[in-house]
């Protein structure tokens, strides 16, 4: 098999050559002249151009109208509707010099193909031209970043942290896992130190705090209410990726990520939106982790407010009867350190 | 040895200068294969040598892509000949999961590194440097080839990474720690991680040693007449590049130095609290942040290593073909100081999300945008440029033309991308996979192309076929958009890069076409480089025979004779007396003049404006 491989290459090979000198050939003997032939290739190659354009940009625009359904249903968070919005005006912005360039660079290409009889026109400098295309677009682009960055402070304003119900993200190799703070609203200091098969994302028992923190395996959050994810991850960095949120945040080691948002719609809800019955949120990690990186995800619902409090009560504490002894019976006493050091938000 | 050749050769005067010193070096090369192919010190042969090797690691790297587009656009499908080819990684004709992390990890470092860095500026600085400025060869003719052999070992040792027990590196071509520094993260991350950073390092040195030269070249050994404002685009451009790269290649080399002392030596800059394989790991205080912001400060400023050169080599093609100056050339310059100058400024953003401060983002944000300025001033000159022109479509122009066209849709994406706020949903998507390919790995291959169909004839003294040129261009830019485009939509959908299968996500199966055709058209387009390598190896021993300045430019490499000597010249090197632009000036007899006509001589064409030089 492989040698029937190397040999049909190598046959190739020579037929190739075989037929390029051929081909050669032919041209000298065709007396077909060099001139000649660079008149023919300008001429297709400049229509070519013209057509990849007047092709191209139509199916570029029908492709976008066929796939638009494709993409990601309207945002499912407050703060996502703004990104959607700015992300709308950018492309509106993009779009729209894309088709202009576009549309310069290959009729130009068309109109201004060789002829012998024609000189070009010795043009070279244009202080208002220059001018005009160094002004337009930093005016433009001024708009963009103004309104980019008043978006982005209002995602990653700081105020709005301790407002929020706070949920831990805690990743690994290679599944997340997800801490609820309970009625306090705080969550139990952790440090990797205290892992163990119980206590998997290393939880201090000494902290009061952490009684009633409660601990699930997939992310559930009351619809309307500020959500305040505090991310962390024991291994390699991780990303918590939730695209319909608009939201995403690094799990890295060593230090606490987080990312505020507010769900506005239910995952039923989303189902009408959408009118697909299976639809669900979902969350993914979108860090290159390891070899079963693209398996790494978590479930995730948005509920009602008084749904989501059921649901929160049956879920399990951190600590139950036996972690709790198995915590006692080890020897190694761990001092309480909060590792994590507060960085972005 | 070679080089006190040279000095004997400038005293010599041309009437009997000429035919002697060609035979005697015809006769001292010819006999020492070593000393012409092997341990050269001609500019000429290195920028060959580093083609030819760029070449081959391209069609490495192309065909570990073929390998994983074969895997997502059909996750389920069984390929029995993947065994025969990558053995038992490809068991049963199923790609392994860790593999397909090892070939995108490869394919990147090899594009970027090997083919786009080493290929493409070790092409087309060695061959143009000396050429254009007027040199007989590069500053330090050891050095250059010292460049080379660092460049060939580092390939060589990436390639036998391919060939261990425990894989190649897998934690992507940024390898960021902890996954690249632990072993039992991943197994790529053991000897196959190791030989990435010992054959990264090697690299380095290549590059800083070719840089070094590129700069000392371009500074001191212009010919008589030559100023920095009569230099042409390309050499603008290959000197900011090299400047680049001997300030941000040193960073790297730090990162992957403290990767190192992390990975061997017990250290822990980049790692810290970590749990793995059931044990805690007694790293403390480190930030695997750290690294990211290393990594970056050279990763970013490499994008316009790579770019830059490629712009370069297109403003020459374009002026050149489109017979007319190139427009706004001190604007140019300009753009390219600030483009290089603002590529210090913007590593940050490749980190919006990673859990830097948000201020800092902030800052961020607003030097990235500034980059669109300077990039859209090239492009409205490259499109003026054109503009009344008299365009002559030789398969250089076309590669040309399909830069720029690459370079506007590559670029406009950048936008979004740059935008934190924007970024949060898109950051590690298909998107950005779509939008750098297209900017900086299309844009750059497409430069690189057009100069060797451009200076194919001044390489090998040879034209390379016409048509098959065209065949190549329209296929290969057809493929392009074909791949990346729809990958936009994948981005947008919130399909993550680095994913063996999406196969496991309901939301992902409508998907399931577009990855076909991504695939289709990579496959095209890969099969269109065939076309490509056929004609520049056939044309090397077979192609038609070039005149000395096959397409009527202006600048000097083309007033050294067809055949090779070493020294460029015979006789004195010629001595520039205007700016490599004059294409189309009215008045003049010919379309163009070269650099090495006075002013005196073309009192038909002269402007005021030449009579104050």
């Amino acid at each position: 098999m492989n040698l029937l491989l190397t040999l049909a290459v190598v046959f190739g090979i020579l037929v190739l050559i075989r037929i390029a000198n051929v081909a050669q050939m032919a041209a000298e003997l065709s007396g077909e002249t060099d001139e000649e032939e660079e008149e023919k290739a300008n001429k297709w190659n400049s229509i070519g151009f013209l057509l990849f354009m007047l092709l191209g940009i139509p199916f570029m625009i029908y492709c976008t109208i066929k796939w638009m359904p494709l993409m990601l249903p309207v945002a499912a968070s407050e703060h996502g509707v703004d990104v959607d919005k700015l992300m709308d005006i950018n492309w509106i912005v993009l779009i729209i010099t894309f088709l202009i360039t576009s549309f310069l660079l290959f009729w130009f290409a068309y109109k201004y193909r060789y002829n012998k009889n024609r000189r070009s026109y010795y043009f070279h400098d244009n202080m208002k031209l220059e001018l005009i295309w160094t002004v337009v677009p930093t005016i433009v682009l001024a708009g963009l970043i103004v309104t980019g960055l008043l978006e982005w402070n209002k995602i990653t304003d700081m105020n709005l942290s301790d407002k929020g119900m706070k949920v831990q993200i805690y990743a690994k190799q290679f599944n997340f896992a997800v801490r609820y703070a309970g009625k306090d609203n705080k969550l139990g200091s952790s440090f990797f130190r205290n892992i163990s098969d119980t206590n998997p994302l290393g939880v201090d028992v000494a902290d009061s705090s952490a009684a009633d923190d409660k601990i699930s395996s997939e992310l559930v959050m009351p619809v309307g209410e500020e959500i305040e994810l505090v991310i962390n991850s024991r291994d390699v960095i991780h990303s918590v990726y939730l695209p319909h949120f608009r939201a995403q945040m690094n799990a890295v080691p060593g230090m606490t990520t987080r990312f505020h948002f507010k769900p506005t719609i239910t995952t039923a809800k989303m189902k009408e939106i959408t009118g697909n019955d299976k639809f669900e949120y979902v969350m993914l990690c979108n860090k290159i982790c390891g070899v079963a990186h693209y398996n790494m995800k978590m479930p995730v619902r948005v509920l009602e407010k008084d749904e989501f409090k059921a649901w929160l009560q049956k879920e399990k504490r951190v600590f139950t009867r036996e972690s709790l002894n198995a915590a006692d019976s080890s020897t190694t006493a761990v001092p309480v350190v909060d590792s994590t050091v507060v960085s972005a938000k | 040895m070679e080089v006190n050749q040279h000095n004997e050769v400038t005293p010599h005067n041309d009437d009997h200068g000429h035919h002697g010193h060609d035979h005697h070096h015809e006769h001292e090369e010819s006999n020492n294969f070593f000393a012409k192919y092997v341990f050269t010190t001609d500019h000429k042969m290195i920028s060959k040598q580093f083609l030819i090797t760029a070449i081959f690691m391209a069609f490495l790297a192309m065909g570990m892509s073929m390998i994983f587009r074969l895997q997502l656009a059909w996750p389920d499908v069984k390929f029995p000949f993947l065994e025969d080819i990558i053995g038992r990684w490809g068991k049963d004709g199923k790609l392994d999961p860790g593999f397909y992390l090892a070939l995108v990890t490869l394919h990147g470092t090899i594009m970027v590194f090997f083919v786009l860095t080493g290929g493409l500026s070790g092409t087309f600085s060695n061959l143009l440097i000396p050429l254009q400025v007027g040199a007989r060869d590069m500053a330090s003719g050891f050095l250059n080839a010292l460049s080379f052999w660092f460049f060939f070992v580092s390939t060589i040792v990436m390639c036998a990474s391919l060939f261990i027990e425990s894989g190649p590196a897998s934690a992507g071509w940024t390898v960021y720690p902890p996954l690249s520094a632990l072993p039992q993260a991943i197994a790529g991350s053991g000897l196959g991680m190791t030989l990435w950073l010992i054959s990264m390092a090697l690299f380095i040195a290549s590059s800083l040693l070719g840089g070094i030269n590129y700069v000392t070249t371009v500074l001191n050994l212009r010919t008589k007449g030559m100023n920095m404002t009569k230099l042409p685009l390309t050499i603008w451009a290959f000197f900011i590049t090299a400047i680049l790269g001997v300030l941000s290649f040193p960073v790297l080399l730090a990162a992957a130095l403290l990767l190192i002392f992390d990975r061997s030596f017990g250290t822990s800059f980049f790692l810290s609290d970590i749990f793995i394989d059931g044990a805690p790991l007694d790293y403390a205080g480190g930030s695997p942040i750290l690294f990211q912001h290393l990594f970056w400060f050279l990763g970013h400023p490499e994008v316009y290593i790579v770019l830059l050169p490629a712009l370069g080599l297109a403003s020459e093609v374009i002026s050149v073909n489109a017979r007319k100056p190139i427009f706004g050339y001190k604007a140019m310059i300009g753009s390219m100081l600030v483009i290089a100058f603002l590529s210090f400024v913007v590593w940050g953003h490749h980190m919006f999300i990673t859990g830097m401060n948000p201020f800092l983002g902030s800052v961020f944000v607003f030097t990235t945008l500034l980059v669109a300025i300077p990039s859209a001033v090239k492009v409205f000159n490259y499109i003026t440029t054109l503009w009344r022109g008299n365009i002559q479509f030789t398969p250089a122009m076309m590669f040309a033309m399909g830069l720029v066209s690459t370079f506007i849709t590559g670029g406009l994406t950048g936008i979004i991308l740059g935008d934190s706020t924007l970024d949060i949903n898109v950051h590690d998507t298909y998107f950005v996979v779509a939008h750098f390919h297209i900017v900086m790995g299309s844009s750059a291959i497409f430069g690189m192309f057009a100069g060797v169909y451009h200076w194919f004839p001044r390489m090998y003294g040879r034209m390379m076929n016409r048509k098959l040129g065209y065949a190549h261009f329209w296929l290969t830019i057809l493929g392009v958009y074909g791949v990346f485009f729809p990958m936009h939509f994948l981005g947008l959908g919130g399909v993550p890069r680095r994913y063996y299968a999406t196969t496991g996500y309901e939301a992902f199966n409508v998907f399931v076409d577009i990855n076909i055709i991504i695939t289709i058209a990579a496959i095209i387009s890969g099969l269109a480089q065939f076309i490509f390598a056929f004609n520049f190896f056939y044309s090397i021993f077979k192609g038609k025979k070039s005149v000395q300045n096959p397409w009527k430019a202006n600048t000097l490499e083309w007033t050294a004779p067809v055949e090779h000597l070493h020294g460029n010249w015979p006789g004195e090197i010629p001595t520039v007396h205007r700016w490599p632009y004059d294409y189309g000036k009215p008045g003049a007899k010919e379309d163009f003049i070269p650099q090495t006509v006075p002013y005196s001589e073309t009192p038909e064409s002269n402007t005021p404006d030449d009579l104050k030089h």
